[in-house]
């Protein structure tokens, strides 16, 4: 295992973890403001606590299915999810799909969670909004963890990294600013993370299969710049077969991506 | 059962989100992986041919998505 291999996996895991623990933030800075603390962070909790009961569970299994098998489902996994998540971001550079915007998630949420009836003690709607968006966007990172370290001996690692890396920085600016990170360039992190989880998911199922790659690991680096140029010509192409949705007329996309 | 509903759908949706752009790729995957070996072909080229594959199923993905996006 080399940096080809290191470099890669750790900054998509990163980048990749950012994006969702933004997302899970702005609805657990929603609850938290709106309902009181104590309820969003128990929920936020328990939520991390199942998930990493997952990570535990899943790596134990992961280690006894042979490794070209797991390269081969794994990258089968990471291309769906990577230009499932690559052709979204173009799609929005292109104005063909409006951009997700974290400051009107939180205030759709805001206004949701006001209306929703109270309890004096345990606020089971603040629990369970918390535990669910957690959840959800946590159970994306495990993917990406599990996919991104299961690829190859040693980059589970730097993977896992990665993601606590990114969950930290999100909690110490969420503690810092009280407020959704509405200035994280989400839809540009996106596309690095399409691009990266595509020529991961892509070099793996070369791996499984058999393939001689010209380069051998090195060839990972071709990919990316391969699916960064393919993105970037996409983009323009895009625009230009329709007129797409001006910027004054795109609209705020609903909580979830 | 609502719930495991919830959960499936919420899986299938880290996958999919347009049916064909998936089964495209699946359909490419499969085609690389046991076809395309028993060609005989240099097996040097089957790494750049996966992934030129790969690559047009989402230009043509995101031009067919923009195709129908109203004016």
């Amino acid at each position: 295992m080399n940096w080809a291999h290191i470099g890669p996996s750790a900054l998509a895991s990163f980048l990749a973890s950012l994006v969702e623990c933004v997302e899970a933030l702005t609805v657990v800075l929603a609850v938290g403001s709106v309902r009181g603390w104590r309820s969003a962070l128990i929920g936020s909790a328990a939520a991390v606590g199942v998930l990493l009961v997952l990570i535990a569970a899943l790596g134990r299994a992961l280690t006894r299915v042979p490794l070209q098998t797991l390269q081969l489902v794994v990258g089968a996994l990471l291309l769906l999810f990577g230009l499932r998540w690559l052709r979204k971001a173009i799609l929005r550079s292109a104005g063909q799909i409006p951009l997700h915007d974290e400051a009107a998630a939180f205030a759709k949420n805001a206004a949701a969670l006001q209306s929703a009836p109270r309890a004096a003690a345990w606020d089971r709607v603040a629990f369970a909004t918390a535990f669910q968006i957690v959840m959800l966007e946590g159970t994306e990172v495990v993917f990406i963890v599990v996919a991104i370290g299961a690829g190859g001996v040693g980059l589970m690692l730097p993977a896992v990294f990665g993601a606590i890396a990114a969950l930290l920085a999100v909690i110490a600016l969420g503690f810092a600013l009280h407020r959704p990170l509405s200035n994280v360039p989400e839809n540009t992190l996106k596309f690095v993370v399409g691009v990266l989880l595509s020529a991961f998911g892509t070099f793996w199922v070369g791996e499984g299969a058999g393939f001689l790659w010209p380069g051998a690991d090195w060839s990972i680096l071709g990919l990316i710049l391969g699916y960064l140029i393919v993105a970037l010509i996409t983009v323009p192409l895009s625009r230009s077969t329709t007129n797409g949705l001006q910027p004054e007329a795109q609209t705020p996309k609903p909580v979830r991506p | 059962m609502t719930w495991l509903r919830t959960i499936f759908r919420e899986i299938y949706g880290l996958f999919v989100d347009d049916g064909t752009f998936a089964l495209l790729i699946l359909l490419w995957l499969a085609i690389s992986v046991f076809l395309i070996p028993y060609l005989g072909w240099i097996p040097r080229w089957r790494g750049p041919l996966l992934f030129a594959g790969l690559a047009t199923i989402l230009i043509a993905s995101a031009i067919r998505y923009a195709r129908r996006t109203p004016r």
